[in-house]
């Protein structure tokens, strides 16, 4: 009945040995090394376990003459593990903050996550759900949040996966290197449909990602609906240049260093534009006064994505020549 | 050996129900503990026997969504609370300890028969949320799904799992002060059995993890009912503090099931290889360095939650210290059987069993422990793998290993050692071919708590599926042939293994008051001698 419904991927997937973006063959080399070394480990323990086993099994006639205290073995096989263990941390480590530090050009994609469905936006306004269209070889960045409880962005081909959380930002990059369909899983359980919350990235070579983008409704681009929202919600009535009101002014934040109130600095980041939309008493800039209201309530994920979208394209016109 | 003349064992002191329910005996406690986990092992199992009928075919056609969340939950809640936590402590650590260290009782015996109360009303109390219609949050309840969106029985199964907290602060609380004050004139820190060791730092554990469990309970009951804001941030909270807080208890709890396990398996092979335990003193120190760096690991559960680069960085590093006096303890293990005289009886056939299945836990968890290796892993099969290798291969593995080791003990009779081992072996094969396939899932990316999955995956989830028809096969044979051996097995004699450790020098089974005449402690610790006469003994 319900059974056919329930595998929401057809079959023609292969997932054994895919490795579609530049970060899943890092992890496959460091996940082969490891598999070298403790295999080694486990491979001689378990020959020695057996040895010992069958030599000095009871009843045997053998030398059992207890042996002498090894200190040197023991300093032995806890110093070298240990050793071993920084430079699998290092690596390891090394892989990580470049998986968590997009290139300033990557192409960038919204994801609006809710019990049990992917809602995905391109900056020109394309809207996809449960399916992310992306072109091969240039880096994607994938600034992600949720509508109620945690998810989980997961796409094993490219060996990434990042939790999807209420309430901020969190990101994904990638690039991919293999043409094709990728499973796209919710990999953090989030309610009856969790493993109904799957859809499939898309890799399609630049030019066919091209026709793709412009093909389908048109829409109005992200930071053009996001300006139209900027006047809509009556933001520009304080943070345009011409305002009368004391408000900082918002064009080229994005990236930008802020000095608070508090005599703390924070980089503007799209958290750091959600929770001054939201939470505007959090942040307070220095020199100016908390009187904005709070928009929460007033304005939905999407919404809020466009803005910081505007916001965002405002710094691309800013930049310094 | 046992003349008429000796005071009745402590199992026919009082026979009434009543002599069992009000009593203070700690041997009679272990055994009130020992039924209890029984039935809630087969409850937790029975759940795990439908997860994986159901997953044995890729579309979710056995059970429905809902009442599979229902049910991987209700596996995880029982076996982590009501079995594994409670298993090795309350039921061995209570009939041994008492017994290792030459003393009566435990410090507080009226205390320990609370603690059985309040494990069987926090039990009973969770039951109850699963027979009403059950909880589907997992076990790990994360917010705020289990704040806000969950419309079970949510509240309920925490009440019960707050309570259950209770009895293991209280039992932890017993065991330390026992350890300290309890111990026969003779007995140092440094001839304590490592079995000892493992019980004292499991029981700081249990004593200052604990609470912070109880106030996550409270804090998210508190959100729940009252919509106070504390972890959904439609309220003002946040998510992330909830993992925090909970991983803060949960990961010390995955020592509070290991180290008892590594106690018993340190009982056991140096009895079967005849071979004083290889480098007591550092076995000693690693079991106290576990415990204490396992406090400071908990984000390695978080690398992918959103947390900050540097957190993520630290919870690396010290997740890799961790593993380094774990990795002494496989290698004393193993070392212990060098220049031995070895018997595989049935005990010893669990310790060789776990150290292997420990080893490949251990081993796995160092890819978990590597950042940009768990970005891909965590959340897979590749974790469910690694932790049941820990808490089955390794928790359960030498749990029934230590069931075996002192049942003569505790029954004065013996088990039919032919039976034994062929449990034995097939608790080893089913768990293996149940549970290295879904290493293997995880690496390919299956991801958990998945009710139905792509086809791709299903040859391997058929291996699992079988391996835990012959695991449920190889965890019931024991349940008959104990039973069998209470009535007809052959009588055991005082210490048929001839082991080491006072709790042999009482009789078989001990009075209630233990000793007969004070318990001689021998000069050295495990003072076995490989060519010395051997015990008359089991085949």
């Amino acid at each position: 009945m319900a059974a056919d419904t329930d595998a929401t991927l057809s079959s023609g997937f292969r997932l054994l040995h895919a490795a579609a973006s530049a970060q899943a063959s890092r992890t496959d080399a460091l996940f082969l090394a490891m598999l070298l070394l403790c295999g080694t480990v486990a491979i001689v323990l378990l020959v020695l376990v057996v040895w010992f086993s069958l030599r000095y099994r009871r009843g045997r006639q053998v030398d059992r003459t207890p042996p002498r205290e090894m200190k040197g073995i023991e300093v032995a096989w806890t110093v070298t593990p240990l050793l071993i263990f920084f430079g699998v941390f290092g690596w390891a480590a090394r892989d990580y903050v470049t998986m968590a530090d997009p290139p300033a050009d990557a192409l960038p994609v919204s994801v609006v996550a809710r019990q049990w469905m992917w809602k995905l936006q391109h900056r020109n306004g394309r809207r996809e759900i449960n399916e992310l269209h992306v072109p091969l070889g240039e880096p994607v960045v994938v600034t992600m949040t949720s509508q109620d409880v945690i998810h989980s962005f997961f796409i094993p081909a490219f060996r990434l996966k990042q939790d999807v959380l209420p309430g901020r930002y969190t990101r994904l990059w990638f690039t991919a290197t293999q043409l094709g369909e990728f499973p796209l899983f919710c990999s953090e359980y989030c309610g009856s449909e969790h493993s109904q919350m799957t859809g499939r990235v898309v890799v399609l070579s630049p030019s066919d990602y091209g026709r793709w983008l412009a093909s389908g409704p048109s829409e109005p681009g992200m930071a053009q609906y996001g300006f139209a929202l900027f006047r809509q919600l009556g933001c520009s009535g304080c943070h345009d240049p011409r305002s009368t009101i004391h408000a900082p002014l918002l064009e080229g934040l994005y990236g930008r260093t802020v000095h608070l109130q508090d005599g703390r600095s924070l980089v503007a980041d799209a958290n750091y534009l959600r929770d001054s939309i939201l939470v505007p008493a959090k942040d307070v800039v220095a020199g100016f006064a908390p009187v904005m209201p709070s928009f929460a309530g007033q304005v939905s994920e999407e919404d809020l994505q466009a803005l910081i979208a505007y916001i965002q394209s405002t710094h691309a016109r800013d930049a310094t020549p | 050996m046992t003349t008429d003349a000796l005071p009745a064992s402590y199992l026919e002191d009082g026979m009434s129900l009543r002599s069992w329910l009000t009593t203070t005996d700690h041997k009679r406690i272990a055994i009130l503990y020992a039924l209890s986990i029984t039935a809630f092992f087969f409850v937790g199992g029975a759940a795990a026997t439908i997860i994986r009928m159901e997953l044995a075919t890729p579309a979710g056609d056995l059970v429905s969504n809902d009442a599979y969340n229902k049910l991987f939950t209700a596996h995880g809640v029982i076996m982590v609370w009501l079995f594994l936590i409670p298993s090795i402590p309350s039921v061995l650590g209570n009939f041994l300890l008492p017994l290792m260290l030459g003393a009566r009782d435990l410090a507080f015996p009226r205390l320990n028969l609370l603690s059985w109360y309040l494990y069987l009303a926090g039990g009973l109390i969770t039951l109850e949320a699963l027979l009403l219609g059950g909880v589907d949050t997992g076990w790990t309840f994360y917010t705020p799904y289990s704040t806000m969106f969950s419309n079970t029985y949510v509240v309920l199964t925490l009440v019960g799992v707050f309570v259950t907290g209770f009895s293991s602060i209280l039992t932890g609380l017993n065991f330390i002060v026992t350890i300290h004050t309890l111990r026969a004139p003779a007995m140092g820190w440094f001839k304590l059995p490592l079995f000892a060791w493992a019980m004292y730092a499991t029981s700081l554990i249990l004593v200052l993890a604990t609470p912070v469990l109880a106030i996550t309970t409270l804090l998210v009951a508190a959100e729940r009912l009252f919509q106070i804001g504390i972890f959904d941030p439609a309220y003002g909270g946040d998510p992330l503090l909830f993992q925090h807080l909970f991983w803060f208890y949960s990961h010390p709890a995955v020592y509070i099931m290991v180290l008892p396990a590594m106690g018993v398996v340190s009982e056991i092979i140096p009895c079967f290889a005849r071979r004083p335990v290889f480098g007591y003193d550092t076995m000693a120190y690693a079991i106290l360095a576990i415990a204490s760096v396992g406090f400071l690991v908990w984000g390695h559960h978080m690398f992918v939650s959103g947390q900050s680069l540097a957190a993520s960085m630290t919870f690396s590093l010290l997740s890799f210290l961790v593993a380094i006096p774990s990795a002494i303890k496989v290698f004393n293990w193993t070392a212990t059987l060098y220049k031995g005289s070895i018997r595989f009886d049935a005990p010893m056939l669990y310790a060789l069993g776990f150290v292997g299945l420990f080893t490949i836990g251990g081993l796995t968890g160092l890819f978990l422990a590597s950042l940009s290796l768990d970005v891909h892993l965590t959340d897979t099969y590749f974790v469910v793998a690694h932790f049941h290798y820990i808490m089955v291969g390794g928790s359960v593995m030498a749990y029934f290993g230590g069931l075996h080791f002192w049942w003569p003990k505790a029954t004065g009779r013996m088990y039919p050692e032919v039976w034994a081992r062929i449990a034995a072996v097939l608790v080893f094969i089913g768990f293996n071919l149940t549970f290295f396939p879904q290493f293997i899932l995880g690496v390919e990316g299956m991801p958990r708590r998945y009710h139905a999955y792509p086809p791709q995956f299903q040859v391997l989830n058929l291996f699992s599926s079988t391996g835990a028809g012959v695991l449920a096969i190889g965890y019931l044979m024991p349940l008959v042939y104990f039973a069998w051996s209470m009535g007809r097995g052959k009588a055991a004699g005082d210490n048929p293994f001839g082991a080491q450790g006072l709790e042999w020098q009482a009789r078989s089974p001990p009075p209630t008051h233990n000793f007969d005449a004070p318990p001689v402690v021998p000069a050295r610790v495990y003072d076995y001698q490989a060519d010395e006469p051997l015990p008359e003994a089991a085949p």
